[in-house]
């Protein structure tokens, strides 16, 4: 099912983070969400997995949304073992307890984690592997949208190509669809179709990636692209 | 984590396990003794066959003394178990009720913290009736809302965490989230303060039993022996005396216990810079070098070696990039040169130059004054180099005061012109401000502008713009050529594409050492180094293959404290050969690699 998202609001207080923003993700389809810190992309991110609430708007389709955080030091629980948190996950998926081994087994294996990494606990983890271990919990749910904000932007380099590649590989895989938050367009190029992109709350400009980045037409866009570091 | 006791804390531990030994072995022992009575001698003082006197009733005061440890025991510990308990549950509920509910309560529980705790014990002592019973629950009560308090900010750290989100977008009950997410992680300062309650209740219910209000003849806690031994207290003062030092040794016991816990529990040693140590006599100087340095190491108990012997040179009007995986020393390189490696690091090197001065050869002051003038460093995260508390003109105007004996005036003047070069807007408007109402970028730059305050030969840059989006970190690499201009610069950084925005030279680092060592131009070319090769493929551009998935480097990169015979990187290297494998290659013509690749290869 597409998640659709049409005249979204959030309003923290007196400050509009979110300014009527509308787009949609097809099933299969992954787009890129981009723009300057402040601009309300993770604010998007949480009204869609429902941790805000809108003011105004509705967010419909793609059921089971699930959101991949970009600091993966704090987005598992420090006292649960990988084992625990997956199990868990499965358990709210409806996997019996009988199963829950084999589906242990299955995401960590999806993510390409060792088994043994499951008896784990984050801290014995580097970031690639704990941001790895956050995407199988999303995944156990089966997500209809996966919403990833900024999930490789507290790694390094070589770790970033890594996560980038599984990505796409569980995109071909599994078919997934995304919502994939970066302020990096390099990134963002790398592994989505399409792109929006925001400033102070507001979709600016969105398009397929290739064509948003080879002519801009907003002067902010144009400013991201020339932005990128290159050698 | 290593977690280490004070001798205090030892002190409270003994004191407990004596406590504890005279809980379980007093009553067995002495009871006998203190249930004995001698009717030929009442209110004896203290003697050789009574240490602490006897009572009214002729009975041996120590004995006494000592069987009192159970009951005393028991009674703090329940109180605490109920006190800390109902806490718990008052200060959990919250989480578990909806909003509505959960603000109520928080009211419920503020008003409770408001009431004197004793005054509240010993009113809901009378009240159900005096005896053990009602001191306990009495003093309980007490307890409770401070526990409570104390859970619910706690657990409103944990609700504001990412892994608690992660556990809402996952559909994770309420319920589950309190016992599987909130508590465990609240549970250690809990358990800690638990411990120093145990004390105070201790001394409060003995208390209540000095004043009537706690237990009842004929059974008898320590705060009765002395309520009882106060009537005789200027003929036979021990009688008094023993059994109150016993009440002040086991309260002492739990406090320097819980105290000595949490302290170690908070990491209280605050990292402290260690200055280096010269490893061989110093050789001349070179001119037009403004940071030289030569075999520096950084050394972790334990054989930790995350920086080895390290060489290279920074020279006027360049700006140098250190570049490599995190772990591989580059950020600890740059603490090294600062003189701020952390306890308790050592830092031994055999030349450290900066500025034509001899950073070995100088007295800790003169250092420490060499460096503040000398070298500004720029961190990643700015909010961390900035006073939250104190105006941003006056915490750049201090640098001016401190190393340059400006006046007030002149420091003032001179901070708003800073932060003018650094590009802000309405400088002297700013100056007034507080870091927190500038935005990231902003507070990069009144860093850097703290930086200039005092004209530093050399500007380091520890990954400047890794928390910052890729517009605001294109000015601030902007504003940092320009303000190393006529400077040294080094800026270090996980990042290839940004090192070759701003540096001419670049040092790749790997587990510890220089790998490669190439111009910027050489770079582009094509890196000989196997490991630059790959770093620069892991990248993703504008001009990525995107059909082909992203070149990755499989493994890790080893461990400060392993053994490296061979070239470090050859368990990664698709080209390593067994004389990799056997033998480190040295850092010669640039490359530390035994097979280097083409350096004329195209770079994509």
């Amino acid at each position: 099912m597409t998640l659709v998202v049409e005249g979204l609001s959030v309003r923290y207080g007196s400050f509009l983070a979110v300014d009527d923003v509308s787009f949609s993700v097809p099933p299969g389809g992954v787009l890129g969400l981009v723009g300057e810190s402040g601009s309300g992309k993770s604010t998007v991110a949480r009204a869609v997995v429902g941790l805000v609430e809108p003011s105004a708007g509705t967010i419909t389709g793609a059921a089971r949304r699930q959101l991949v955080f970009q600091d993966p030091y704090a987005s598992l629980n420090p006292r649960m073992t990988v084992g625990a948190a997956l199990a868990e996950a499965a358990m709210l998926a409806g996997v019996p307890r009988a199963g829950r081994p084999a589906e242990i087994a299955r995401l960590l294996d999806l993510v390409a984690l060792e088994p043994a990494t499951a008896a784990r606990h984050p801290r014995e983890l580097s970031g690639g592997q704990r941001q790895r271990v956050a995407i199988a919990r999303a995944l156990a749910l089966d997500p209809g949208v996966l919403i990833a904000d900024e999930i490789t932007s507290a790694l390094d380099v070589s770790v970033q190509g890594a996560v980038l590649n599984l990505v796409r590989d569980l995109r071909t895989e599994l078919g997934l669809s995304m919502l994939f938050i970066s302020h990096n367009l390099a990134v963002v190029r790398y592994v989505c179709d399409e792109v929006a992109v925001m400033r102070r709350g507001a979709i600016v400009e969105r398009g397929p990636v290739a064509q948003v980045l080879a002519a801009p037409a907003h002067d902010y866009t144009r400013e991201l692209v020339e932005a990128v570091p290159t050698l | 984590m290593a977690r280490r006791i004070s001798p205090t804390g030892l002190l409270g531990a003994a004191l407990i396990a004596v406590v504890l030994l005279l809980a379980i072995a007093g009553p067995p022992l002495w009871g006998e003794a203190a249930a004995r009575m001698d009717t030929g001698g009442i209110n004896a003082p203290a003697s050789a066959e009574h240490w602490f006197g006897t009572d009214a009733l002729g009975r041996d005061v120590f004995a006494r003394t000592m069987v009192a440890a159970r009951l005393s025991l028991l009674l703090a510990t329940l109180a605490t178990l109920l006190g800390v308990g109902a806490g718990i549950v008052l200060g959990a509920l919250p989480m578990v009720l909806g909003r509505r509910g959960a603000r109520s309560m928080t009211t419920v529980v503020e008003l409770l913290v408001a009431f004197p705790g004793l005054l509240l014990a010993m009113a809901l002592a009378v009240v159900v009736g005096l005896g053990s019973r009602g001191a306990v629950l009495g003093l309980g009560c007490a307890m409770a809302p401070g526990f409570a308090r104390l859970t619910q900010t706690l657990a409103a750290s944990v609700a504001g965490s990412d892994y608690l989100a992660a556990a809402k977008v996952l559909g994770v009950g309420r319920r589950r989230r309190l016992t599987h997410y909130v508590l465990p992680n609240i549970a250690e300062p809990l358990i800690l303060n638990l411990t120093v309650s145990l004390g105070q209740s201790l001394l409060a219910l003995a208390g209540l039993s000095f004043l009537g209000l706690g237990v009842q003849a004929p059974e008898y806690d320590w705060g009765r022996l002395v309520s009882d031994g106060m009537t005789g207290v200027y003929i036979s003062p021990m009688t008094t005396v023993g059994p109150a030092a016993a009440i002040c040794v086991a309260a002492l016991g739990f406090t320097l216990f819980g105290e000595s816990l949490s302290q170690a529990a908070s990491g209280r040693r605050a990292a402290r810079g260690r200055s280096a140590v010269r490893e061989h006599v110093s050789l001349p100087p070179e001119p037009g070098a403004v940071l030289r340095v030569e075999e520096l190491t950084v050394t972790f108990p334990g054989g930790l070696r995350p920086v080895r012997r390290l060489s290279f040179t920074v020279r006027q009007g360049e700006i140098v990039g250190i570049v490599g995986e995190s772990g591989s020393g580059k950020s600890l390189t740059a603490s090294a040169v600062a003189g701020l490696v952390p306890h308790p690091g050592t830092v031994t090197a055999k030349r450290l130059e900066l500025a034509g001065h001899d950073l070995l050869g100088l007295g800790e002051r003169q250092r420490r004054h060499l460096l503040g003038t000398e070298l500004a460093m720029v961190f990643q995260d700015p909010m961390s180099a900035l006073n939250p508390a104190l105006r941003v003109g006056a915490q750049l105007a201090e640098v001016a005061t401190t190393h340059r004996g400006a006046s007030a005036a002149q420091a003032r003047e001179l901070a708003v012109e800073r932060l003018g070069e650094v590009a802000l807007p309405e400088p002297a408007r700013l100056a007034r401000q507080y870091p927190h109402e500038y935005s990231g970028g902003m507070r990069q730059r009144a860093v850097i502008a703290m930086g200039l305050m005092a004209e530093p030969g050399l500007i380091v840059a520890d990954e400047p713009t890794t928390a910052l989006d890729v517009t605001v970190q294109r000015q601030i690499l902007r504003l940092l050529r320009e303000v190393t201009d006529g400077r040294a610069g080094v800026l270090i950084s996980h990042d290839l594409a940004v090192v070759a925005q701003l540096c001419s030279r670049v040092l790749v680092m790997y587990a510890g050492r220089i790998v490669e060592e190439l111009t910027v131009e050489e770079l582009r070319a094509g890196p000989a180094h196997p490991y630059t090769r790959a770093l620069l493929d892991s990248l993703p551009t504008l001009d990525s293959d995107r059909s082909k998935p992203l070149r990755t480097i499989p493994g890790r990169q080893p461990g400060p404290g392993e053994r490296l015979d061979g070239c470090p990187f050859a368990p990664r290297c698709e080209a390593a050969s067994d004389r990799c494998r056997a033998e480190r290659p040295s850092l010669t013509g640039g490359v530390a690699c035994h097979h280097p690749l083409k350096t004329k290869e195209a770079v994509r």
